[in-house]
């Protein structure tokens, strides 16, 4: 039987319905509704299981601080597990599912749990599931993690769209409670570019929740023609659906609009939430408080709620959660909750105060010095006990139950950058303390100023104090007169005051208190008797706080009741740290727009759509993609078409796109005595026209880069690097010039997307070369010789940049045009090499040649490796000042032990060599102590018809001829290597000066 | 974090990568008799103050200045903002 729970006025409108489902049944709201609203008025009140003990649960309070009311909503790609039942917006159409919960909400097998609850304590897994280790990763954990609640993720991908965007203002005001807009107000007309931002999907805050009048008008009236006013100001942006999740440095604030969340899907083109970085120049935190339960036993039955929830559900929403309710509280504010919810039609059968002497009600009976000490109810609520000393126990027959045990101001953002809020014992709760984030004011109920008239008041003094910051004069603003109340408060956390332990007032049943992660009071002495004695480890060690509500309703009254227990204050067990998130926040919207392929995008070169065109297989390297192989017709393999495109440039010619390679222009007339600091070999003498190998060392003497440098002019030098390190190279030479050497006259730039740049290797490149280049430029082997270089033109008068030096070890020359002429100039380069079968060859082809002539890559410069260890040593000139060359000499890094660059290749050809692979004396132990090396590099030579490798080796230079052990544990290889030259092909250099 | 970087003004401490110390600018004189010992502590020897550091940012996002930032390590309050070539200038660097 449904039971109409709505009651009259309310912010919803009653002129649309909507209809919504829940577990698959069909159920109706309004506009205005939330998901937990719209349920409660539909008699629904369980809403979810706990994560641990699968105990029944519906929702405790009425906005984001929501522990237990968590459904997956929506379905398909959109489902979205974890969902605060409380601030998910109704809209038709809805759909929603409860969690942690099999077969069914109303009958779960997992609730097996709860009964076996005196063996799932505090630190269970702990102690239970720590033997035999094997057993951890491979039994327990998926059990323990099919069992653990929470929603499932869809596995799909996310079907909406995520923005990210910046905003800035004089002042951020966090929150439109009477405290925010009345900051808001006196800012706003005082000229202060403003932004309010509200969680929630209407302005108002508190005051939409409450009876109370502002002025001669209604609260929620007032605050809606505050919002009006606000809304015709050129100077304010107002930011509903708008959380503030984090505090950062020099007032920047990131915050989250839900822009299409109360959407069934998004809008045409619009995001479904956006990121935003507000860069505010002061802020002022007016984020309210949140209540905080009383524990007791069995206090989470559904129906036993926060009692400004209750207040709020039948103020904004027009709902109860049963037709008869009790109070539970240990200050004043319970009793306004029972008043409205009298002056509502709801029947209100007691008000349980803990203080002897509470206050009268004129309607309902006071139970003044009593504590309710028990609940009963199968899926929801149906009676409590109440206890009064020396009197009979009193039983109490209510639908739901209003719990108040004082109200904690929301000073998590002042946290943010390591604050620590301070005890006030006036009010019984934490307060922002002084070091806050810098510029953030606190005002009304988040400052501990709990009165309507008192949150005005300090929001008008909060954006007086921002605006005198900003230098700005302040407008006036009268406030309207509105309650007042002293707010009046005997501290109580729990029913058992007796230490937690059991007594005659909880005989049997759990208080709980973090109620998502099912932890009780007596979790808490328990870790306190094992010796948990700092709030941080208790929260790790029972989890109190570490659901996703991040214990908004329950950390206070955990370290409260542990204060108790070690018989220590509150503020000397102090909290425990607070951080950003606020509230739980979708991957999705820190993701933004970066995810697939837009997480980081390709860098193409000019050439890509010719190599495309070609069959080219591509492999990243440093953002770009590069051609890695162009298989032919009838190739299976990658190494069938690698090997040809070797043979094919060694025998006659081949075109290979080296545009990514980082290119810098060095230009200036201290450009050579800036080239002498950077490299550690020498420059100053490079004639104009020549190129140079160039090796730079960082500063700790180890290999950072190589390249090859080319002189254009007399202050003009072009400095090429590996395409991985092209950005930090060009950092490390920024530093050199301007922290090292600021008066060298010298100027640099990355050029590196300015030229499109090929290769042309192979006995037949100058051929193929003589008919791209103008006549009038001579490049035959006298007049344009090994290292050269030159401006030159081509195909008609293209100015280009000709480099006679090779990578391959083959006659080679590289050709660069300016980038727009890249992909016509490979076109005539594979044109003009028609006759020489030009074969186009890829990065695996560039890295068989550079290992058969023993040339070093990012696997030989690792990092770890000097000049010295490269066979480069003598190259580090001792008669200059040069980045490294100092810590170069380093005893440690240089003697006669030191690894060697060396070739390697198996003593039968069959064998293969691994790179990765670690070198062994024969006959010497397997072990690290013995270790003689390591190989870098490997591949298959079709030169050689072999596997050939490079590899670092002690001593390595003089162990030429040797055999020497190559072990490969990982893939159960232990292969014989013989020691060789590492330059497998025309060690003497002949082809390259042919 | 800002930076208020004195060419362009406060720019988004995104736009930097960060070095560090900016004792990295006072780099010894190679020639001196005990530069292996006074390259050893440029390279490997720093201080770690809680409280005002000097820093090396570089604004690779924008005009390619390295900057030298004091900071509070305890709070990020940055104090001043300065190019590091005049800052390294000023300690006696030149060619």
């Amino acid at each position: 039987m449904i039971r109409d729970n709505r009651l009259d006025g309310g912010l919803i409108d009653r002129s649309e319905t909507l209809s919504f489902r829940f577990d698959g049944k069909q159920y109706e709201g309004h506009p205005g509704d939330t998901l937990a609203s719209a349920l409660l008025a539909n008699d629904v009140r369980l809403m979810g299981r706990s994560f641990k003990y699968h105990r029944p649960r519906g929702p405790l309070s009425a906005g984001s601080e929501e522990p237990n009311a968590i459904v997956e909503l929506r379905d398909g790609a959109r489902r979205e597990p974890n969902t605060r039942a409380t601030t998910a917006e109704l809209y038709d159409g809805l759909t929603a599912k409860s969690q942690s919960r099999f077969p069914s909400l109303s009958f779960d097998f997992m609730a097996i749990n709860d009964l076996l609850s005196n063996f799932l304590t505090a630190g269970f897994y702990y102690k239970t599931f720590m033997w035999p280790a094997s057993f951890w990763e491979k039994i327990y954990e998926p059990i323990i993690r099919r069992a653990a609640g929470l929603g499932a993720v869809s596995h799909a991908e996310d079907p909406d769209v995520y923005d990210k965007g910046f905003l800035h203002c004089d002042l951020l005001v966090i929150g439109s409670g009477p405290a925010g807009l009345a900051a808001a107000q006196t800012a706003a007309r005082s000229g202060a570019e403003v932004i309010l931002a509200e969680e929630d999907f209407i302005f108002g805050g508190r005051l939409n929740a409450e009876r109370l009048s502002v002025g001669d008008a209604r609260g929620s009236d007032w605050a809606a023609g505050i919002i009006d006013e606000l809304s015709s100001m050129k100077n304010v942006r107002l930011m509903k659906r708008t959380t503030i999740i984090g505090a950062f440095d020099h007032g920047v604030y990131g915050a989250v609009e839900r822009v299409s969340d109360h959407l069934i899907t998004p809008d045409a083109g619009k995001p479904r939430q956006i990121l935003w970085r507000i860069y505010s120049k002061q802020a002022i935190l007016c984020a309210g408080a949140i209540e905080r339960p009383i524990a007791f036993a069995n206090n989470d039955r559904p129906g036993i709620m926060q009692a400004g929830a209750l207040r709020s559900y039948a103020n904004r929403w027009a709902v109860t959660p049963a037709q008869r309710i009790a109070i539970f509280t240990n200050n004043d504010d319970g009793h306004r909750t029972a008043s409205d919810l009298l002056a509502k039609g709801v029947d209100v059968a007691a008000i349980i105060d803990v203080r002897e002497s509470a206050p009268k009600h004129r309607h309902v009976e006071v139970l003044s010095g009593a504590t309710v000490c028990d609940s009963a109810g199968r899926l929801g609520l149906n009676s409590i006990e109440v206890y009064r000393p020396n009197r009979p126990m009193r039983h109490i027959k209510c639908g739901a139950l209003g719990v108040s045990g004082g109200w904690n101001p929301n000073v998590h953002l002042t946290c943010h950058q390591r604050g620590r809020p301070q005890w006030n014992a006036n009010i019984a709760a934490f307060v922002p303390g002084v070091t806050g984030p810098q510029g953030l004011h606190v005002a009304g109920a988040a400052n501990g100023i709990f009165s309507t008239a008192g949150a005005l008041s300090s929001g008008v003094e909060a954006a007086a104090a921002a605006l005198a910051v900003l230098g700005k004069k302040v407008t006036e603003v009268p406030q309207p007169e509105t309650e007042d109340a002293a707010f009046n408060i005997k501290p109580f956390w729990h029913v058992a005051a007796n230490s937690g332990e059991r007594n005659t007032v909880t005989p049997k049943g759990r208080a709980w208190l973090d109620q998502q992660n099912d932890v009780t009071v007596k979790d808490v002495v328990l870790a306190h008797q094992e010796n948990f004695q700092s709030v941080e480890h208790l929260k790790r060690y029972t989890t109190l706080g570490m659901a996703t509500d991040q214990g908004k309703t329950s950390n206070v009254s955990g370290l409260a009741i542990m204060a108790e227990i070690a018989g220590r204050d509150i503020p000397e067990i102090g909290t425990t740290i607070y951080r950003p998130p606020y509230t739980p926040t979708a991957i999705g919207v820190f993701a933004g727009r970066s995810r697939g392929a837009d997480f980081r995008p390709y860098r193409l070169t000019p050439s890509h759509k010719w190599a495309e065109e070609q069959g080219a297989i591509f492999v990243e390297a440093g953002n770009w993609l590069r051609a890695q192989w162009y298989p032919r017709e009838g190739e299976t393999h990658w190494r069938e078409s690698v090997d040809r495109e070797v043979l094919a440039t060694r025998r006659s010619v081949g075109v290979c796109d080296v545009t990514t390679l980082g290119k810098i222009d060095v230009q200036g007339p201290d450009a050579a005595a800036f080239l002498n600091k950077v490299y550690a070999n020498g420059f100053a003498k490079l004639a104009v026209g020549k190129t140079r190998y160039g090796l730079m060392l960082r500063e700790d003497g180890m290999v950072m880069d190589d390249g090859t440098t080319a002189r254009l002019g007399d202050n003009h030098y072009v400095m090429t690097t590996t395409t991985a390190n092209a950005v930090g190279v060009f950092r490390h030479m920024e530093f050199a010039r301007q922290c090292l050497w600021p008066d060298l006259d010298v100027q640099i730039i990355s050029t590196t997307e300015s030229w499109a740049q090929y290769a042309i290797a192979g006995p037949n490149s100058r051929a193929v070369l003589e008919k791209i280049i103008d006549p009038e430029f001579d490049i035959s082997n006298e007049a344009f010789g090994f290292m050269a270089c030159a401006n030159v033109t081509v195909c008609n008068g293209l100015r280009a940049r000709l480099f006679r030096i090779s990578f391959s070890g083959e006659l080679a020359y590289e050709l660069a045009v300016p980038t727009r002429y890249g992909d016509a100039l490979i076109r005539a380069i594979m044109e003009a090499g028609d006759d020489y079968d030009i074969t186009p060859y890829g990065v695996e082809a560039l890295g068989v040649m550079r290992i058969e002539k023993g040339h070093a890559t990012a696997n030989e410069l690792n990092g770890t490796t000097t000049a010295l260890n490269l066979g480069m040593g003598r190259m580090v000139s001792k008669t200059k000042d040069s980045i490294g060359s100092i810590l170069s000499e380093r005893t440690a890094l240089n003697g006669p032990d030191m690894l060697y660059l060396v070739g390697l290749k198996p003593v039968d050809s069959i064998d293969e060599v691994v790179a990765g692979s670690h070198l062994m004396t024969p006959g010497d132990p397997i072990n690290a102590a013995h270790d003689q090396g390591y190989v870098t590099s490997a591949c298959y030579s079709p030169n050689l018809e072999s596997s050939i490798g490079l590899g670092f080796l002690k001593n390595g230079q003089a162990r030429i001829g040797e055999t020497i052990k190559m072990m490969n544990p990982l893939e159960g290889r232990e292969v014989l290597l013989e020691v060789c030259s590492a330059h497998f092909v025309d060690p003497e250099g002949e082809r390259l000066r042919a | 974090m800002i930076i208020d970087h004195p060419l362009l003004g406060p720019r988004d401490a995104q736009e930097f990568t960060y070095l560090g110390d900016a004792s990295l600018i006072d780099r010894p004189d190679w020639q001196a008799t005990d530069a292996a010992e006074q390259f050893f502590d440029y390279q490997y020897l720093r201080d770690n103050p809680a409280g005002l550091h000097k820093e090396l940012w570089f604004h690779e996002m924008g005009d390619r200045s390295w900057l030298v930032v004091t900071r509070n390590t305890l709070t990020h309050e940055i104090t001043k903002v300065e190019l590091a070539r005049d800052v390294a200038r000023k300690r006696g660097r030149g060619k």
